[in-house]
């Protein structure tokens, strides 16, 4: 981490504005996530019955055998996926920003859509193809007279899950590395480095604040992550456990959040962890404006393997939008490699409806992932530039949404706000900016991550110059901090507004109205019934496409910001 | 009754509703787009002014939804099928009393009570469960289509059976229920075991069910009719069955307690009864079995009558009382000794399935005995009938005073005990097909 080195006088001086700054985003998470979540899980302290406080029941957590075997399999599945996520993530990423590579912008911006996979569709398209009587089963059945159980058991959820979450090491490592300065790379090759001594010394050591980022979120969302397991009917991991407990056992049951508290507890060990390592490393550097590593050609073989193993990658982790895709055109699809026959009629009549649901999304999703980059960004700077009492607090009630399950978050808030009555009478819970709300503090340790990283690699040196030639503080940071942290901010944004799009558990409790419902509940209005498959199906390819085109203009900008020679003005 | 003067009385007595009550009608439903949809197009053009705004929650969560909304309600309508749902809101003082005007609604179906005793929530269409199956993927295996539930303990179904969790889908723990009350506690919790050492999977919600029949993922599938019928009629392989015991239990609606359009939901209820909004329901996507027997004459072909039909008059008499009464220790009891030790019960059933093939001809009494004994293990129950019902156990569950463990400690146990049954009687089955040589 980067020491700060402000002279006394001039840190004071600047005090009460970070103070209130750090005052203001303390009362948002305050509001927004903790009283809420905290008016649901205090029943983990309570004596069922007479609600007296008690700590009994996390001694009835660790003699539990399920509890104790669900504990042991999250932490080996978070693990592995890791491990697997990143042998996916980063060739891609290291192809795409190392080597002048066509459509590398493409690349990134479909090695980023295994995040956009929309509820219930997604979790059957997965199934035509990998599950046991799937495509490939089916196929290898025929032909082979052998099936390979992709989707079951322990390492069905680490499959899927490495598919599902590498674009979080995608994306946090692929900005890292383009903010190396190609100098370092050059200094390093003056003295006689290359080839791999080159990677391992220079390029790997600079991308760790971004690689250890996205590691940290892959490691705390699998862990944290509720829909895969259930998909694959894998019962004995956390996340499912407190998710089965809180739904179908009842509020008023102790050990769903016994479970839900031991869930934070963990997400925030991990991400502390991640600080940890870089604890006592300063990964900044202060050149800028190198556009980003030396993009070196590739001779004929090199490329020819390099294009085979982008091909390899991404269609594996495309297959299940492949799968939906051919779901949404499908008339039957049973027990049958691909569908019997193929149709319009699935987008015909989604259409009608679909425009107003995009809306919604569009407007929900990039206003939660605007609050995320925007309070996400306070509280790295916070962190990261200065030495406020709590700081870390920030950091770590942020990190904790991740692990407040959905259905958690939306009943707390309808339980602070709802008695909460605008003059006309409207309970304040109803009004879509509460869904918007809730959005952003789902998504916000996504954002938080990535510009942390961001940040991490701005040498505070450059910030000092400034100031020594007379720029405050606000001018420092709007004319070097935040161009600087562009890319960073954009992935932030990008991150977080995808996968606010396809956002169900907390949106279901909340929505009042068709009229305000994005497009993750028309999905699930369709999913409930034989018929309603292909439609939903069909809603799920717009809500891909969708979230697909606003990440391919939001590369081609951090694309052109990178290719920009220095920084204007 | 002079059937077209009562409709044409009814639609002018609809009418005048109409005219009276404009405005929004707000529905919380666990129903499908598919069936709300057409219902809120023929109400809204019964009743033009009116608009029926639908949101979509599952059950439970609209349970919890109307719980933490009543010091502040706006929804009118609660429209589920579960009729334990109702029980739940109508106790919480929930749902208000309301009569219907619609006549000729018989008092029971099957042998369930259409509407609530007290007046707090109607049945609008019925529901029996039973078994569908995927067509194709039975060819493929060469199994064939079950009949009753026995059938589903059978060798030839192991691995292909799926079910919902019965703490995750009112319909299943009916489902469950029937069978308990039907074969008696003991032989029930041993069917369903034998049953459950076929499962595949235990999903998490009643329509993951249907959805793993209908792409073939899984062979047959434990559920309510309506599911089987709408996928029949959507195209897709597969088809349903009622077994012998089974029962029809009604699919409800009632109206919130302070409804802010009281008199809107009043008529939807109506509408929903009457003859034109009963049609609907045999909507290809929707295939409901009606409440209103006037409507079964425009019934589309292969739909039951469940007033007519002998099938649903040999059906079980079922108590309400003791299924809600349990009910929480009946789910449990599942989760911890079926759903939580799937992979054990399933290699143990296995082992004795293996056992019974080699024995089938053989006249050894000794390894039959063992057999006999695997099963005993595996169908073993941690607690008696009375045992369920008990102020200990119940108090263990609400926390009340009665209470002498806490329900964590007691699924430990339970699940304990399943886990070393199902291991010995793996073991008892391969001694005895080592026996068998």
């Amino acid at each position: 981490m980067a020491e700060v080195s402000l002279p006394q006088a001039k840190a004071g001086r600047q005090v009460p504005g970070l103070v209130l700054l750090m005052l203001g985003i303390a009362a948002f998470l305050a509001i927004f996530l903790l009283i809420p979540a905290g008016t649901v899980i205090v029943v983990a302290f309570t004596e069922k019955g007479s609600g007296a406080f008690t700590l009994v029941n996390f001694l009835d957590f660790f003699s539990n055998d399920l509890f104790k075997r669900s504990l042991v399999n999250s932490l080996y599945v978070s693990a592995m996926s890791v491990v697997w996520a990143s042998a996916f993530a980063l060739p891609l990423a290291i192809i795409t920003t190392r080597f002048e590579f066509r459509g590398a912008v493409l690349i990134q911006t479909l090695g980023f859509l295994p995040l956009i996979m929309p509820p219930f569709v997604g979790a059957v398209a997965m199934q035509l193809l990998f599950g046991r009587n799937g495509t490939f089963n089916l196929l290898l059945e025929q032909n082979f007279g052998f099936r390979l159980p992709f989707m079951e058991g322990l390492n069905g959820v680490i499959f899927v899950q490495s598919l599902h979450y590498f674009p979080f090491i995608l994306i946090n490592v692929s900005n890292s590395l383009r903010q190396i300065d190609s100098s370092m790379e050059e200094a390093a090759q003056n003295m006689g480095a290359s080839g791999f001594t080159l990677l391992r010394k220079i390029v790997f050591p600079l991308a760790m604040p971004g690689y250890l980022a996205g590691a940290a979120l892959v490691f705390v969302k699998v862990f944290d992550d509720l829909a895969t397991p259930l998909l694959l009917n894998v019962k004995d991991m956390l996340a499912p456990q407190a998710y089965l407990r809180v739904t179908s056992i009842g509020l008023a049951d102790p050990m769903g959040y016994v479970i839900a508290t031991i869930l934070i507890a963990v997400s925030i060990f991990a991400m502390w962890g991640s600080v940890a390592i870089m604890k006592g490393r300063d990964y900044a550097t202060v050149q800028r404006g190198g556009g980003g590593l030396a993009r070196r050609k590739l001779k004929r073989g090199e490329a020819i393997l390099a294009y085979g193993v982008v091909v390899l990658v991404l269609l594996l982790v495309l297959s299940p939008h492949i799968g939906l895709l051919l779901l949404s055109f499908a008339t039957i699809w049973s027990f049958s490699p691909l569908p019997d026959g193929y149709t319009l009629a699935h987008y015909s009549r989604v259409m009608a409806e679909s425009s107003i649901y995009i809306r919604n999304t569009l407007v929900y999703a990039s206003t939660a992932g605007l609050i995320d980059v925007v309070i996400g960004g306070g509280i790295a700077y916070l962190v990261l530039r200065t030495k406020l009492f709590g700081r870390q607090w920030l950091d770590w009630a942020a990190s904790a949404a991740l692990a407040v399950p959905g259905v958690v978050l939306g009943i707390g808030y309808l339980r602070t706000f709802y008695n909460v009555s605008l003059p006309d009478g409207t309970p304040l819970a109803t009004l879509p900016v509460m869904v918007v709300l809730a959005l952003a503090i789902r998504r916000l340790p996504y954002a938080l991550r990535a510009v942390f990283a961001a940040m991490q690699q701005i040498s505070v040196s450059l910030e000092e110059a400034a100031e020594n030639l007379g720029a405050n503080k606000s001018r420092t940071v709007r004319r070097i901090v935040l161009p600087l942290m562009l890319g960073g901010l954009l992935a932030g944004f990008v991150t977080s507004f995808a996968t606010a799009a396809v956002e169900l558990s907390a949106t279901l409790m909340l929505i009042q109205s068709s009229n305000e419902a994005p497009i993750a509940y028309g999905l699930y209005m369709f999913m409930q019934s034989p018929a309603g498959r292909g439609p939903g199906a069909a809603l799920g390819v717009i809500a891909v496409l969708l979230v697909a085109v606003c990440t391919f203009v939001s590369h081609l900008v951090i694309e052109r910001s990178q290719k920009s020679p220095g920084l204007k003005k | 009754m002079n059937k077209g003067l009562w409709a044409l009385s009814a639609a002018i007595l609809l009418s005048n509703v109409a005219l009276a009550q404009e405005g929004t009608v707000t529905v919380v439903t666990s129903f499908s787009k598919d069936v709300t949809d057409p219902i809120k197009a023929a109400f809204e053009a019964a009743h033009p002014g009116t608009t029926l705004e639908v949101q979509n929650k599952s059950t439970s969560s609209g349970v919890v939804y109307l719980e933490e909304t009543r010091g502040n309600n706006q929804t009118d309508l609660f429209w589920a099928s579960a009729p334990d749902a109702f029980v739940t809101l109508k106790d919480q003082g929930l749902l208000s009393t309301f009569k219907p005007t619609v006549e000729g609604i018989p008092e029971t179906v099957g042998s369930y009570q259409v509407n609530d005793r007290d007046g707090y929530f109607f049945g609008f269409a019925a529901s029996g469960y039973g078994m569908m199956w995927n067509e194709r993927y039975l060819e493929a295996n060469g199994i064939e289509a079950p009949a009753e539930w026995n059938d589903l303990a059978e060798a030839q179904y192991h691995d292909h059976v799926v079910i919902a969790a019965p703490s995750r889908s009112g319909t299943t723990h009916l489902t469950v229920e029937t069978i308990l009350q039907g074969e008696g506690w003991e032989e029930g919790w041993k069917l369903l075991k034998l049953i459950g050492g076929n499962f595949q999977q235990v999903t998490d919600r009643s329509f993951g069910v249907p959805e793993a029949v209908n792409s073939g993922q899984a062979g047959v599938g434990i559920v309510i009719d309506f599911f089987g019928f709408a996928a029949r009629a959507s195209g897709f392989p597969v088809d349903f069955a009622y077994p012998s015991v089974t029962t029809v239990v009604p699919a409800n609606i009632g109206i919130v307690a302070n409804a802010p359009n009281q008199a809107g939901a009043e008529a939807f209820v109506n509408f929903l009864l009457s003859e034109d909004g009963q049609l609907v329901l045999f909507d290809p996507a929707i295939q409901r079995l009606p409440i209103n027997p006037a409507v079964y004459d425009r019934a589309p072909e292969g739909l039951p009558n469940p007033f007519k039909d002998p099938q649903f008059a040999s059906m079980i008499t079922f108590d309400g009382n003791v299924s809600s009464q349990r009910s929480a220790v009946v789910d449990s009891l599942f989760d911890q000794t079926v759903t939580f030790q799937l992979d054990n019960l399933s290699a143990a059933v296995a082992a004795i399935q293996a056992a019974q093939a080699a024995a089938e001809g053989k006249d050894m009494p000794e390894a039959k005995a063992m057999i006999e004994e695997a099963i005993g293990l595996v169908a073993g129950v941690p607690i008696t009938e009375q045992d369920a019902v008990s102020a200990e156990i119940l108090g263990a569950f609400e926390g009340g005073d009665t209470a002498t463990a806490r329900q964590s400690q007691l699924e430990q146990e339970w699940a304990a005990f399943a886990q070393k049954n199902y291991a010995e009687a793996k073991q008892k089955a391969e001694a005895a097909l080592a026996l068998l040589g």
